[in-house]
């Protein structure tokens, strides 16, 4: 009852058809230890991966384990900025509370030595332009402003190197 | 990775829902909004407050809305005595079902009270209703109920 939004008695109100109902839920998440780790990597301005004693995969972000042979990840690196479009797709919808002028794209991003690809947002292309192995790098906010949050990454945008050949990136999609 | 590097973050996640209030709702709130309380009539004159569409046991379409109110007995109650941040009240209350005058059912508020010693079964309650600048259409348009004579 406390949200409601207050009246403005200066406007000649009609009769009540409209009933505001937000409905909300507090919480405080924790990410976990795993990508507590990541996101403290990100606060350094580094993608902080985690690498499979077992099948040497590299997880990032990482769980803490391997989805494949269930053992802990303990063995941590350092990525580089530069990667790989696995896929993508280009937002023209509008949405409440988006923030991103439309249109966007949204890339599935393939770190090089990674072995797992995330969401990532791609500018600095016409979205008419954007293709599958389109090589890109990643853009941080100003060290000032680095955080424990994917916020740290402005976008990604392409590097200038030739795409990747489709075999590189296959087992990704 | 020490305990105290695990990060925690306070999230909120809200849908801002806005519901179609229905002619009979509405009107409801409406009145809620000018400082008053109406009924609907259901089958055999049973005055249903709040109103709904139609009579919630013979399933009749409703008729004639009444006024009702702003008075009422207290038909059961609970004591609140840690109320949480979304109650309609920051101290000890107690949420109650109550019969305004001229209706047949119970309808579900908040009692202002000094504590459960000042509260019984069949106790008359009148609701204070906010400022009417402060009214929008809606429950919390009525700050509480309390006890009539100031009793509380």
């Amino acid at each position: 009852m406390a949200d409601e939004p207050t009246a403005d008695a200066t406007v000649d109100r009609g009769p009540v058809t409209t009933l505001a109902t937000p409905i909300s839920l507090d919480f405080d998440f924790t990410p976990g230890v795993a990508q507590s780790k990541f996101l403290r990597g990100l606060e350094r301005g580094e993608f902080l991966g985690q690498r499979c004693g077992t099948c040497g995969k590299v997880y990032v972000p990482s769980r803490g384990t391997c989805p494949t042979d269930g053992v802990p990840t303990t063995d941590d690196v350092v990525l580089g900025n530069a990667g790989t479009v696995t896929t993508y797709c280009v937002v023209n919808v509008p949405f409440a509370g988006q923030s991103i002028e439309i249109p966007y794209i949204c890339a599935q991003i393939l770190l090089d030595g990674a072995n797992l690809s995330f969401m990532g947002l791609l500018q600095e292309i016409p979205t008419d332009q954007i293709r599958m192995g389109m090589r890109v790098e990643a853009v941080w906010v100003d060290e000032a402003d680095l955080i424990p949050s994917l916020a740290s990454v402005k976008y990604f945008r392409p590097n200038g190197e030739p795409d990747a050949d489709y075999d590189t990136y296959k087992e990704y999609l | 990775m020490a305990e105290s590097e695990v990060l925690h973050a306070q999230h909120r996640l809200e849908y801002p829902y806005a519901r179609s209030t229905g002619p009979i709702i509405g009107a409801f709130l409406t009145a809620l909004r000018e400082g008053r309380f109406i009924g609907a009539t259901g089958t055999g004159g049973r005055v249903i407050v709040p109103p709904t569409e139609y009579d919630p046991i013979t399933g009749d379409d409703v008729g004639e809305l009444v006024d009702v109110g702003p008075g009422g007995v207290i038909d059961s109650w609970a004591w609140v005595s840690h109320p949480l941040r979304k109650h309609p009240l920051q101290t000890p209350f107690a949420w109650a079902l109550i019969t305004l005058d001229g209706a047949d059912t119970g309808m579900l508020h908040a009692v202002e009270a000094t504590g459960p010693e000042a509260l019984a079964t069949g106790a008359r309650v009148t609701a204070k209703f906010r400022a009417e600048a402060d009214r929008i259409g809606s429950m919390a348009d009525i700050e509480a109920f309390v006890l009539e004579g100031g009793a509380s």
